[in-house]
């Protein structure tokens, strides 16, 4: 099995292959799910193509057994039912050594080969593994807020939110954090999927083969606002990309530590726009959490709050080690505006 | 239910089977087992001993339980959030008080146990109610303790470090706390309805508790004070 | 004095709860006024609410758990259809409300649903199976379950009275804190829980022990019914597992309510820690609802085949394997969070190791209806089904246990359908076949075949209806629980999905009908020998209903197949041998100590919930009361007079003659 890796644009449909025929199941259910735009069945880059491989391969070890065992299963169930009088009742064919070496050997001998390709696909696809290629590594820093995404270009110093544009071609190093609650930053048709935390810093490394305009999500529950957490990416020549770039500093607010406070409030169905400049290390403070967590909504149903145990006097009595004086959490409950 | 078991006729149901042996087991047929004596499997044990296998079980999960909390102690106790940390915090000397007593509270619930076996009722009590006051001197030393380090603002919302550590100590205290509470009752049981098989067996529970409260507390001396008063 | 409560808490502004809540209660006030006109209730209360009888109790575990069951289908209805009508559309649930319904529907069908199924299940079938008269600790077992009552009637208190979790059915941190989940949502999910969880607890020592150290004279561990094993793995799994649920919520809760930093974003807390605890716990869960299921089908398929179980001794080290394993593979619920290649690599191989137990089984199965005599009862469709359909879970299974298969399909609907896959077309599948495998043993009469078998064929039409299409989704990028969906790609598939739930409509209608009809016409489908089906393990040897000390004479076991080879040789012999020295036999007595726990476990949660502390601490000093009543009680057993025994036995030894008398001719 061959994992293609930085290679040049993967044709979109090439499972069944191999060309065995009991992946006719399978094959069938892949090529519904093939059918869409969204699929992780048309990767458009070498990561989703050698998850893919990997899947398909795994699908296939299985399929080995699980089929015959299937048809097994019907066959002993009509032949040997009570009308059947060609069957032969032998209710003391209860233990066969024989049978139960093959029942324990035909299980394990499939989780060995299953166990290669986890070993192999671990390891070849990790999302924090860089990718091989001649051309240099673009920088996207990822925040997932709530609810929608923020994409800052740390070389061009510009940012944009809920709209990713990444040059064709290229291995991309996404490094992805969290304002608030856990999110999973998610494009199916490059490939894997990691979670933002706040906190704490996930990297991934995507490419895009082909040019085009992906889907991209949240692939995990965060809240109310959640099902606005998608995004258009955008790849697109590299020149074009640069060009983009450059015309975003033309236009559109500062992203700073003020700004990102308002950023960082609830807010729901975010229109895509842009920041023509991003104050430097931004999203290290929010990795590090000098830039404190974003606010969560004020109430829920269950009346007035009685007590909120903030985080006790004492905690907040020792200044937070950002520069900026903003009060942490105590002024989080602000107002819940929708963008 | 009752725990008269044995009597069973086999043949209550149908006659004797020779027992055949479907999967080559190799257990014997009733015959053999008869000679092999005293050893037969399955039957049932009597209540005394159901009631203390059931709340070993019982201790097991609740260990499991306290490893939790131990587990989440060691992924926090780094976490301090520039607060205190173990060393600025724990005194030695008050945790060797407590330990001392803990450990002689289980002895004494040990000498009550002895006392119970010879049906002495007013050594029973008495230990009983020695180990009940260790016990309680114990809960004393740990208010106090949480007491003043809230007061000097070290309580369990300062870092997760503090929240471990307060969640941990105090589940252990916890434990003491409704131990005690039990025994008291368990004490007021005992002299208003003397030496029944169902007390019995509820003093062996304790008895099992009480140990077991030890043993966390040797596990919680050892990795939260002694680790922690080196950081 | 009512703490958070107030009038802001009923949802005046959202009719679908509130209609909900309407016709429940209707439902609930007519079922109590109806049970006050019959004067029913002196029956009640002392034959059920009280009753300490392991099958009594087993039984409202799986009344419990059937409404429970249709409650959290109403949620899945709910989903289905909202989110086909929320492409590109607001659908009829605002987000506030589908969150809760998902969540709620998740965490009812697991701890309210399956749980109370599976518990009651091996509650009623277990000291049946190993020939003594009732669990370990009676009284226990009778607050295990009222406390499960008191969880899931603080579940769906929410309903009505504040909200519920909109945190999913694992309420992940950080969105769970206080801070992003301000509301009493998450605290009704703690505390249900919690409630609830410490009864499944008592229940996994009580049956741990029971097992262990309770069976019939000469009924050694390998001579156990298949379900006992499966049982006495799933309990210990239960008693190794539940603790650590109860730690991570208790950290939860100290969190929320006293300020402490175990999971939240500041002041060092950490949420992997969360995700690590909740799925220490969570995937043995998995293997607690699955196992006893294995165990059902099991015993349907010897029973059906007319064959002993075929590689018993395979059968218990796979189930043993399966224990072990379950433990080391909880990091493949989140490869996703960036561990490592080795990690991911490790818990990968882990998690397809357990497929090998399964593997087994499935095999040992087959080999089972190899060489016999099948006989297609309704359980014996659900059983050969499941084999089918859960193949094909196991395989997804696996699948999503490689890593980098995982980093496209995690979260995504193609998990769900997984799940799905699993639990319905193991778990309920397995549990529906035993509900209809042992309800004559429970109730005097079987359930009526025609029916059965038509909700069978709807079920299964409306599970593949329903989640290939969820498949096929996840392969198409689609994650769960989107309130509205902005890819039209995904709309054809869903509306086949909702296609799906119409028929399992039906299905579970037909369930219903079943029951009814088989109320009406139960001096038809009477059982009068007590062993229906050609059983082979000792329950079969018990009259049906049993009585309540099930057997007049602890039986003595010695073989494998402890009723099988009896019921043979009375027919060798045609006689049933003499009558044995019957004596009175020393029960316990009922007690109302459970159901008054329970009663005062729902008001400390309740007043936990919405901080009314004063009522918690009553509610608190009224449970250790009704423990002092409990523990200061003088006689605790009753005794079965003599002349019942005889009398109940006569008529048993009458019915089994008549038996032998029509039957005389057989052999085998």
């Amino acid at each position: 099995m061959t994992v293609p890796r930085g290679g040049a644009a993967a044709p979109a449909r090439s499972h069944g292959r191999r060309g065995w025929a009991f992946l006719a199941l399978g094959a069938c259910t892949l090529l519904l799910a093939g059918c869409g735009e969204i699929s992780i069945l048309r990767p458009a880059g070498p990561i989703g193509e050698g998850n893919r491989q990997i899947l398909l391969n795994s699908l296939a070890v299985m399929l080995v057994i699980v089929v015959p065992t299937m048809i097994a299963t019907v066959a002993f169930a009509w032949w040997f039912r009570a009308g059947n009088p060609k069957a032969k009742y032998r209710p003391e064919f209860t233990y066969s050594g024989r049978i139960e070496v093959i029942v324990w050997s035909i299980p394990i001998l499939t989780i060995l080969f299953i166990g290669g390709l986890i070993w192999y696909g671990s390891h070849e696809l990790d999302p924090f593994k860089p990718l091989d290629s001649d051309e240099p590594t673009l920088e996207v820093q990822v925040v997932s807020l709530d609810w929608k995404w923020l994409f800052i270009y740390p070389d061009a110093q510009v940012a944009s939110v809920n709209e990713l544009v990444i040059p064709v071609g290229r291995p991309i190093r996404f490094r992805i954090t969290s304002a608030s609650v856990m999110n999973t930053f998610f494009i199916p048709n490059l490939g894997s999927m990691i979670y933002a935390m706040n906190g704490m810093e996930t990297k991934l490394y995507l490419q895009a083969d082909r040019q085009g305009t992906f889907y991209g999500q949240s692939a995990h529950y965060s809240g109310d606002g959640f099902s606005d957490m998608n995004f258009d990416v955008r790849a697109v020549p590299d020149a074009e990309f640069s060009a983009w770039t450059v015309g975003l500093t033309a236009q559109g607010p500062v992203l700073n530590v003020d700004t990102y406070r308002d950023l960082s409030r609830q807010s729901r169905d975010v229109r895509p726009y842009t920041y023509r400049h991003v104050q430097g290390g931004l999203f290290d403070s929010v990795v590090d959490q000098t830039l404190p967590p974003g606010p969560g909504p004020e109430t829920g149903r269950g009346g007035a709050e009685e007590i909120h145990p903030e985080s006790s006097p004492e905690a907040s009595a020792e200044p937070p080690p950002s520069a900026d004086p903003a009060p942490a959490s105590a002024s989080a409950h602000g107002a819940h505006h929708e963008g | 239910m009752s725990a008269t078991t044995a009597s069973g006729d086999p043949r209550h149901i149908g006659a004797t089977t020779a027992g055949h042996d479907p999967y080559n087991l190799g257990h014997g047929h009733a015959g053999h087992q008869a000679g092999v004596g005293s050893h037969r499997e399955g039957g049932m044990a009597s209540k005394i001993v159901v009631a203390g296998y059931g709340f070993w079980i019982y201790l097991l999960s609740d260990i499991i339980m306290f490893s939790a909390f131990f587990a989440a102690y060691a992924v926090l106790s780094g976490e301090t959030a520039g607060g205190p940390g173990g060393a600025d915090l724990f005194e030695l000397w008050r945790v060797a008080i407590q330990t001392f007593l803990l450990l002689t509270s289980s002895f004494t619930c040990g000498l009550a146990s002895l006392a119970t076996e010879r049906r002495d009722m007013v050594w029973t009590q008495g230990w009983l109610l020695v180990t009940g006051l260790l016990g309680a001197a114990f809960i004393y030393l740990e208010v106090d303790e949480f007491a003043q380090m809230i007061g000097e603002g070290a309580g369990p919302g300062r870092s997760a470090f503090l929240s471990a550590f307060f969640a941990l100590v105090g589940l252990h205290g916890l434990h003491v706390s409704v131990g005690l509470l039990w025994l008291g009752t368990m004490m007021a049981q005992l002299w208003f309805k003397g030496f029944r098989p169902d007390i019995l067996r509820r003093l062996l529970c304790f008895n099992l508790f009480w140990h077991a409260l030890d043993i966390v507390w040797i596990a919680v001396f050892t990795i939260v004070y002694l680790m922690g008063a080196g950081r | 004095m009512l703490g958070k409560l107030d009038w802001s808490a009923i949802p005046f502004d959202e009719p679908i709860p509130l209609v909900a809540a309407g016709i429940i209660g209707l439902g609930v006030l007519g079922v109590l006024a109806w049970i006050t006109v019959k004067g029913f209730w002196p029956y009640r209360w002392r034959e059920w609410i009280t009753s300490v009888d392991h099958k009594r109790i087993g039984v409202m575990y799986i009344a419990l758990a059937l409404l429970m069951l249709i409650r959290g289908f109403v949620d899945a209805i709910m989903m289905r259809s909202h989110q086909a009508m929320a492409v590109n559309a607001d659908g009829y649930l605002p987000p506030d409300h589908y969150d809760q319904i998902f969540s709620a529907h998740g965490t009812i069908m697991i701890f309210f649903g399956a749980m109370p199924f599976v518990v009651g299940m091996m509650n009623f079938v277990v000291p049946l199976q190993l020939g003594i008269r009732d669990v370990a600790f009676p009284t226990l077992n009778s607050m295990s379950f009222w406390l499960t009552a008191s969880g899931a009637l603080l579940v769906n208190l929410s309903l009505v009275i504040g909200e519920f979790a909109r945190t999913g059915w694992l309420p992940y941190a950080p969105l769970s804190e206080l801070d992003y989940s301000p509301g009493v949502g998450v605290d009704y999910y703690l505390w249900a829980i919690q409630v609830a969880g410490v009864g499944t607890l008592m229940s996994g020592v009580n049956l741990v022990t029971t097992i262990l150290k309770m069976r019939a004279p000469g009924m050694g561990l390998l001579r156990m019914p298949m379900f006992c094993w499966t049982a006495l793995a799933a309990n210990l799994l239960i008693v190794a597992a539940f603790p650590i649920l109860t730690a991570t919520l208790a950290m939860l809760t100290l969190d929320r309510y006293l300020g402490f930093h175990f999971f939240t974003n500041e002041a060092g807390g950490n949420m992997m820690m969360f995700v690590n605890l909740i799925w220490a716990w969570g995937h043995p869960e998995v293997y607690i609802l699955i196992l006893p299921a294995f165990g059902i089908f099991s015993e349907i398929f010897a029973t059906f085949s007319g064959k002993p179980l075929f590689g018993y001794r395979s059968m218990v080290a796979a189930t043993l394997f399966i224990v072990v394993v379950s433990f080391t593979v909880w990091l493949h619920h989140f490869f996703t969070m960036g561990a490592g290649a080795n990690v991911n690599a490790a818990f990968g191989i882990a998690t397809s190791v357990i497929a090998v137990g399964t593997g087994v089984k499935v095999y040992n199965w087959i080999f089972t209806m190899y060489g016999g005599r099948l006989r297609f009862a309704t359980p014996m469709l659900w059983s050969v089904a499941f084999i089918l359909v859960f193949v094909v879970g196991g395989m997804t299974g696996v699948l999503l246990a490689v890593p980098p298969a995982d980093f496209m399909l995690h979260n995504s609907l193609f998990l769900v359908a997984h799940f799905h896959n699993v639990i319905i077309g193991g778990v309920l599948f397995g549990l529906f076949a035993g509900y209809t495998y042992w309800f004559p043993k429970a109730f005097g009469f079987t359930l009526d075949e025609w029916w059965g078998k038509v909700a069978f064929w709807l079920t299964l039409l409306g599970f593949v209806l329903v989640f290939g299409p969820l498949y096929i989704l996840g392969l198409e990028g689609m994650t769960r629980r989107l309130q509205h969906i902005e890819v039209e790609q995904w709309e054809p598939w869903l509306m086949v999905a909702l296609a799906g739930v119409v028929v399992m409509i039906g299905g579970v209608a037909a369930q219903v009908v079943q029951l009814v009809v088989s109320i009406r016409r139960r001096h038809e489908l009477r059982d009068t020998t007590g062993d229906p089906w050609d059983g082979r393990s000792l329950e079969w040897a018990t009259p049906s209903p049993p009585p309540p000390y099930n057997f007049a004479v602890i039986p003595n076991v010695e073989n494998e197949e402890a009723y099988w080879s009896i019921k043979q040789a009375a027919i060798r012999s045609q006689s049933l041998g003499d009558e044995p020295d019957y004596k009175p036999i020393e029960m316990p007595r009922n007690s109302p100590t459970g159901f008054v726990t329970a009663f005062f476990s729902t008001l400390i949660g309740f007043a936990l919930i919405w901080h009314i502390w004063w009522l918690a601490v009553l509610g608190f000093v009224g449970a250790y009361a009704t423990f002092v009543v409990f523990a200061w009680r003088d006689e605790v057993e009753y005794e079965v007079p003599l002349e019942t025994v005889i009398e109940a036995e006569r008529q048993r030894r009458a019915a089994a003659e008549a038996w032998l008398a029509e039957h005389g001719g057989r052999t085998v």
